[in-house]
């Protein structure tokens, strides 16, 4: 035996020992079940984990978002640096919602790409993922004020309809009118507004009209704007967030005239925290206490100080929380609270927001991939199956067809897939490739594939035996031809993984990875590895007939 | 055991046949193609969503339509299958907030004692939509120019226009295929598709080094006894492998499940195709272009 093949012989354990030895860390792991995992250390079952291949979302289950910021509208400086802060605030409510090994990447300069493996209620994920979640302490408009602005409405909506046909500028002739109708001509707006509590309210039927007329209405033009700057609202309006009982019966929601400026956001809470029992309306739904910091109890204890008898709002992304009427002034670090009718989940979710801070730029979901665990489980199923009978297929087709050499092949294939898992599961890059559904595919095509550098390679041993060359000139002509036909036709199919790679986007790639390691590992398996036993057994064994 | 060895078959003398054969199964899928309006796009190339969900027990088709007819989703596709328990359904409806949860919930006040439970959602907004049919259009023509290149670099370049007329052929039937049985294109359908060029890419290179070796060891013959001298003697390894790859992809095709049923599609048309596109399509091609190509220098006249 020289020495070449000593060191062949040795190189080909090393790499089959040490790949079965990072493969069988998978098996273990993957083998565990939720009882197994339960009676082991945590520390334990995660040192297994980070040893063995990962699984994909599409086969461990779990939830896979795309969200884009949409930075119109932000200056120039914030949309810059409103990636960052995207990032930094989903990681933080993802962090606080307590999903266990989450992965949140930039993708591009407008999206961020979510993975939460193993999660349960997707829809509150969501909810809490793509929610601007804006804090803001608005002053609402006085009495005096408000009617000002109701006014101002009624006014322009008035012109409005009279330009579009829909309404008469005078009453009608001849028949009396009632008042009713009069009201309607004359105050086409605020005749649907109904005050309550010295606060106005709209009926939960009249809502979408007054949405609608509201969307007509160029509000720059319509309310009072700040003396220095025309054309900018002095106020805005905002619906409430739980309708009311009225004196008749019916439900109304709080529709409320407020300052455009806000007091203070979001940014002045220092800490928030789930508090039973905070509010006498709501005695069995938990509130969040919001604990200010020192500037924000500063500037509440101010404003508080001097609107006594206003009221002030709690508006959350445009959406007014509470708005409770100001009985003194509240000194500093007094705690204040949002409560509502709401679960422990939804206060759960609302202290999580309150304490990640708002997104710098609304998000839209624009793409949502969403596997539940027992299809997860189905496909690993599945996918072993097709596997297993494929592979016994292939075994059997190869030993019937290539006799001992088909053993040989056969060991190839075996460790050709131990060498792509070992791959997998210990390449140095991040994040690790996890085993998609596809990837799985990508394998079982790897068995179809692989025993293809054998074929090429036992086709033209015989071919060689034919022309009655020797068995071991036979084996070495053999290897040597097939080689370059080997090289040239796999490289041809890593052009084709390498633009999948480039495509893909999750299982795709995952597929693209197991296809290409496959690739390269069979090259290794097929071509070195079955030619160190063929060696072995002419040179060593110095075998007279070749069973192929 | 061996089969296909010695053989003798005229691959080259029927490629008229087989040229007219191609072109009419491409035509099949075009005029197929043609009448659909093109290909059927999912959800991934066009927005929408898609929602697996399992029953309780069996549901029948036309409960979950009326269901959805009901929510204003009368167009949605339904597909049913796992003995009548499971149902994929595709809208390219958007809707608003929460159009997944309208579905459930529909289904299960519809179903009050065979509720359903979500499997897989998946949303893909027509933005998305429209960016993943951009960039899987060019994935594969950078796959197909890729290998033209390798090829060219590798083998003379008529090789090479032969391979990718060859795969060009390929996708061609294998996108017929889709149309004809009402499949719709995917992004794991895609990763088919590119699988199939690489696979059969594979085999009519292992073909073409043949033709190589053989033209220096068969010096002196015409270039049609060659090429087809080399088809034979690769006949036995392109059948083997063909055999091999084809067990598996069957398994993963009728084993595989219905997330990858369409995917294995491809792959198993892909694979008799390619395996048929080799033997003859890519040579016989090389073949006519070097006919017409010596015609051609024959016609100039000599000065």
């Amino acid at each position: 035996m020289t020495s070449k093949m000593r060191w062949k012989i040795v190189l080909v354990l090393v790499i089959l020992v040490f790949s079965a030895w990072k493969a069988s860390y998978t098996f273990r792991f993957l083998s565990l079940t939720d009882e197994d995992k339960a009676g082991m250390e945590t520390e334990q079952v995660e040192a297994l984990e980070s040893q063995s291949l990962q699984l994909g979302l599409d086969l461990k289950g779990g939830m896979h978002l795309v969200l884009e910021v949409d930075k119109e509208g932000l200056p120039a400086d914030e949309a810059q640096d409103a990636m960052e802060r995207a990032l930094e605030v989903i990681s933080n409510r993802i962090d606080q919602f307590g999903v266990a090994e989450p992965s949140i990447q930039r993708e591009g300069d407008s999206r961020i790409i979510v993975q939460l493996p193993g999660l349960q209620d997707e829809q509150r994920a969501k909810n809490l993922i793509g929610r601007t979640a804006l804090l803001e302490f608005v002053p609402i408009a006085p009495t005096e004020q408000t009617d000002l602005v109701m006014r101002a409405l009624d006014r322009a909506l008035a012109d409005t309809l009279i330009a579009m046909g829909e309404l008469s500028a005078e009453p009608p002739e001849g028949l009396p009118e009632s008042e009713t109708e009069r009201l309607a001509r004359e105050h086409p707006f605020s005749s649907r507004v109904r005050f309550m509590f010295e606060l106005p309210f709209v009926a939960i039927d009249d809502v979408a009209w007054v949405e609608e007329q509201v969307a007509i209405l160029d509000l720059g033009e319509v309310l009072p704007s700040y003396p220095d700057r025309p054309g900018d609202p002095r106020y805005r309006l905002g619906w409430g967030e739980e309708s009311r009982t009225g004196p008749d019966e019916n439900e109304y929601l709080p529709f409320h005239v407020m300052d455009a400026e806000a007091l203070m956001t979001g940014s002045v809470v220092a800490d928030a925290t789930v508090r039973p029992g905070l509010d006498p309306d709501y005695p069995n739904s938990p509130g969040v206490q919001l604990r200010l910091s020192r500037e924000g109890g500063r500037v509440f204890a101010a404003h508080t100080g001097a609107h006594i008898g206003e009221y002030l709002a709690l508006v959350l992304d445009g959406v007014v929380q509470k708005a409770p009427v100001i009985k003194s002034r509240i000194p500093a670090g007094t705690p204040t609270s949002i409560t509502g009718n709401f679960t422990d989940e939804e206060a759960r979710d609302l202290m999580i927001l309150l304490r990640a801070g708002k997104l710098p730029a609304p998000m839209t979901i624009v793409e949502e991939r969403t596997v539940g665990p027992s299809l997860g489980r189905d496909s690993i199923k599945f996918g072993l199956r097709a596997m297993l009978i494929g592979g016994v297929l292939v075994i059997l087709f190869m030993l019937i067809y290539y006799k001992a050499a088909g053993v040989v092949a056969v060991g190839a294939l075996g460790s050709n897939i131990f060498v792509i898992i070992a791959l997998m599961a210990s390449l140095p890059v991040s994040p690790k490739p996890a085993l998609t559904l596809p990837g799985l595919a990508g394998i079982i095509l790897t068995i179809g594939m692989a025993v293809d550098a054998n074929v090429l390679i036992f086709e033209r041993i015989r071919e060689e035996l034919r022309n009655n060359k020797t068995i071991r000139a036979a084996i070495r002509d053999g290897y040597e031809r097939a080689f370059m036909t080997i090289m040239d036709a796999n490289v041809t199919t890593l052009i084709a993984a390498a633009v999948l790679l480039w495509f893909g986007s999750g299982p795709i790639k995952g597929f693209a990875v197991t296809l290409s390691l496959g690739i390269i590992a069979s090259m290794f398996t097929a071509i070195v590895g079955t030619r160190v036993v063929f060696d072995l057994i002419t040179v060593k064994w110095n075998v007279k007939h070749l069973s192929i | 055991m061996e089969f296909l060895v010695g053989t003798h078959i005229n691959f080259l003398g029927h490629r008229k046949g087989a040229f007219i054969l191609s072109l009419v199964v491409i035509a099949i899928g075009l005029v197929s193609l043609g009448i659909q309006g093109g290909p059927k796009l999912g959800i991934d190339f066009e927005g929408g969503i898609l929602l697996q969900v399992q029953f309780e027990q069996p549901i029948a088709a036309e409960s979950i339509r009326a269901t959805l007819a009901e929510i204003g989703l009368g167009d949605a596709e339904i597909q049913h299958f796992g003995s009548g328990r499971e149902a994929i359904i595709r809208t390219r409806d958007q809707g608003g907030e929460d159009l997944t949860g309208a579905i459930v919930t529909a289904l299960n006040e519809a179903n009050p004692s065979n509720q359903a439970d979500v499997r897989r959602q998946e949303l893909v907004g027509p933005k998305v939509g429209g960016e993943l049919r951009k960039k899987a259009t060019l994935a594969i023509l950078y796959a197909l120019f890729g290998i033209l290149i390798y090829i060219s670099l590798r083998f003379e370049f008529k090789f090479a226009v032969g391979a990718v007329a060859a795969l060009v052929h390929d996708v061609l039937i294998v996108l017929g295929m889709f149309s004809l049985t009402g499949r719709e294109l995917s992004l794991p359908v895609i990763a088919g598709f590119l699988t199939v060029v690489g696979y059969s890419l594979n085999d009519t290179i292992v073909i073409y080094d043949r033709v190589r070796e053989d033209r220096r060891k068969l010096y002196g013959r015409s270039f049609v006894e060659i090429v087809n001298t080399s088809l034979n003697e690769s006949l036995s390894r392109t059948i083997v492998t063909s055999l091999t790859t084809l067990l598996v992809v069957l398994c993963l095709f009728f084993l595989g499940g219905e997330v990858i049923r369409d995917f294995a599609f491809a792959l198993t048309v892909g694979v008799v195709v390619g395996t048929y596109s080799s033997l003859y399509v890519a040579s016989p091609l090389v073949v006519e272009w070097d006919i017409r190509a010596e015609a051609r220098r024959r016609r100039r006249p000599k000065k």
